[in-house]
């Protein structure tokens, strides 16, 4: 286990920066999502840190060791790719033991340490079987196994949960946070989904167009974007018009801010709320009912506000009534121009 | 009622080709075990011209050289041929379009044209006539058909495979003999056995290239015929045809396999 850190690391493909300038730890043992947009970049910084790619500019330290040179066979890494990977001429046992064979462990440490690998990932019965054989959430885990069982310095993993229908995505969910934890291992994964990155990372780093934007805990992050493009990124937010903003109670000086709610800060009323709370007045314009939760657009200034919160806890409102929206004011963010 | 009756069209089309095709084979194949050397009937069974074949030096001769040669085309064009397949899978460069389209007239260009561009060239550059001369024109036609196949069974090769394995430490050396050759293996099969036929089966580049005395099986047919037909050389073409056949149907199995074993 170790920290990795990438700093001033520049990547180009051809006249496309793909990376600029990036500078970014990784602390030791902790759980990292690189998250952004397809083309931000964070596809090419994982493949960069493995060592399938190598930067024009700036180092990457592994440890103690600057490995920006190193190809990826020798950086000592474990990897997870987003279609698995697995070997179809090898059974589940032989693609487990595969980085072991290659680094000549005896056949005994090797068959102890598969069995160890398959145990964690609860998929001991399954040694002999061929990944053909196998369910998609199964194939996950056998990458897994094989990804941890060189006990490498660091995790990686290329949106690991992508190809797994939402239930099953959960589920392991679950079980890569519950194996990272037993391990102990610095983990990074990279991930276009942000309820993903919420709930799986202890920190997240944020990339548009090659550079990081924001790196930070997962709530701080959520509550405290430092542009608009996180701050809509990583959930929906509500713009407060400029002309609305004069009755509000705001967390700062207004200039070179804007501010913004998230949809379930919002409450929804007919009356117009007490003092003490910022509100404005809108008219309702749809109400998306979904299970357990509500969704409501409300057309504020000509703004389209949204609005999430339990069903029940919505009043029933008929569509174009006038509502107010309202919330408590230390639940605004204050986001720079 | 239309289509039952298109489908017998087509079923009457299909035997009237494979008459087309296999007819005069068959009536060869027959008379290698008729009795009489006039090929007159009623058909007589005998083993006879397939007894006399194994008492003749010559023909035994020019058949362990064209397998020795079909051998050693086939070691070295397999060889050639999936390193190409695999440099032209994994490595984009300059003209590599140009290149794969420039593999492919070999195999339409007729092998009268190639052969006597072969012997004018061999002989300009100083290797003349012979057996590396043959070896080297085999090779050179066999090539294309084990990138051919090669390739094809590379087009469903994940190369994430490639990058799993040196992710895990492996070296250029173990990704490519435990992990992309097992996945391209039937490929490679086909591809050899495809330039075994290629060049057991060659007369004019083999005819061209060698010297003179040293038969090849179907350049001694050849020229046996020019003598005047015999059973015992409808009794050699019978077993070439059954060795070929066989090959082919191999090495058709093993490219169909590919795609989904």
């Amino acid at each position: 286990m170790s920290q990795v850190e990438v700093s001033h690391v520049t990547k180009r493909f051809g006249t496309m920066t793909a990376l600029d300038d990036v500078t970014i730890n990784f602390t030791d043992g902790g759980f990292f999502a690189l998250l952004g947009p397809s083309g931000s970049g964070k596809t090419t910084l994982l493949r960069t840190i493995a060592g399938f790619y190598f930067p024009e500019s700036g180092t990457i330290r592994i440890g103690d060791i600057a490995v920006q040179k190193v190809p990826v066979e020798k950086r000592d890494i474990g990897m997870m790719f987003q279609n698995y990977a697995l070997f179809p001429n090898m059974s589940v046992a032989d693609n487990v033991g595969f980085g072991l064979r290659v680094r000549k462990v005896s056949r005994n440490e090797e068959a102890r340490r598969v069995a160890e690998a398959l145990e964690l990932v609860q998929l001991g019965a399954f040694a002999a079987r061929r990944p053909q054989q196998l369910s998609g959430g199964q194939r996950q885990r056998v990458a897994l196994a094989r990804a941890i069982v060189t006990k490498p310095k660091v995790l990686l993993l290329d949106e690991p949960l992508s190809a797994l229908d939402k239930t099953l995505r959960v589920d392991m969910q679950i079980e890569l946070k519950r194996i990272q934890r037993e391990i102990g291992i610095t983990t990074i994964f990279v991930t276009h989904d942000q309820e993903e990155a919420l709930t799986l990372a202890d920190q997240i780093g944020i990339l548009k167009a090659g550079r990081i934007v924001q790196v930070g805990a997962p709530r701080d992050v959520y509550d405290h974007p430092v542009d608009a493009f996180t701050a809509g990124f990583l959930g929906d937010a509500n713009w407060v018009p400029d002309s609305a903003m004069s009755g509000l109670t705001l967390p700062r000086e207004p200039d070179g801010f804007r501010f913004a709610t998230r949809p379930e800060m919002l409450t929804i009323s007919q009356d117009r709320p007490a003092p003490g709370t910022n509100s404005l007045p809108g008219k309702l314009k749809q109400r998306i009912f979904a299970g357990t939760m509500a969704t409501c657009i409300v057309d504020v200034n000509g703004e389209s506000w949204k609005l999430t919160a339990r069903d029940r806890d919505i009043p029933q409102i008929a569509a174009n009534d006038d509502v107010w929206i309202s919330w408590v004011p230390r639940d605004t963010m204050a986001v720079p121009r | 009622m239309t289509g039952g009756l298109l489908a017998l069209v087509g079923r009457i089309w299909l035997v009237a080709i494979l008459i087309f095709l296999y007819a005069p084979i068959l009536v060869m194949a027959l008379m290698s075990f008729n009795a009489s050397p006039f090929y007159q009937l009623p058909f007589e069974f005998t083993w006879r011209w397939y007894q006399d074949l194994s008492g003749n030096a010559q023909i035994a001769t020019a058949a362990i050289r064209s397998v020795l040669i079909a051998w050693v085309t086939t070691l070295i064009a397999t060889a050639l041929g999936t390193a190409a397949s695999i440099a032209l899978f994994r490595y984009d460069f300059r003209g590599k379009r140009v290149l794969q389209i420039l593999l492919f007239p070999p195999i339409a260009i007729p092998w009268l044209i190639t052969g006597t561009a072969m012997l004018t060239f061999f002989f300009a550059i100083g290797i003349g006539r012979g057996t590396p001369a043959v070896i080297i024109g085999h090779v050179a036609l066999a090539l294309p058909y084990v990138i051919v196949t090669v390739t094809a069974r590379l087009a469903s090769f994940d190369i994430t495979l490639e990058e799993a394995a040196r992710a895990m430490g492996a070296n250029t050396w173990t990704v490519l003999t435990r992990v992309t050759l097992p996945w391209i293996s039937p490929g490679i099969v086909a591809g050899a056995l495809f330039a075994f036929a290629v060049s057991f089966d060659q007369f004019v580049v083999s005819y061209f290239l060698s010297e003179p005395g040293d038969t090849t099986l179907p350049v001694l047919i050849y020229t046996a015929i020019r003598k005047g037909f015999t059973p015992e050389i409808n009794a050699v073409s019978t077993i070439i045809i059954t060795i070929s056949m066989a090959i082919m149907f191999i090495a058709a199995r093993y490219s169909k396999i590919g795609g989904n074993n």
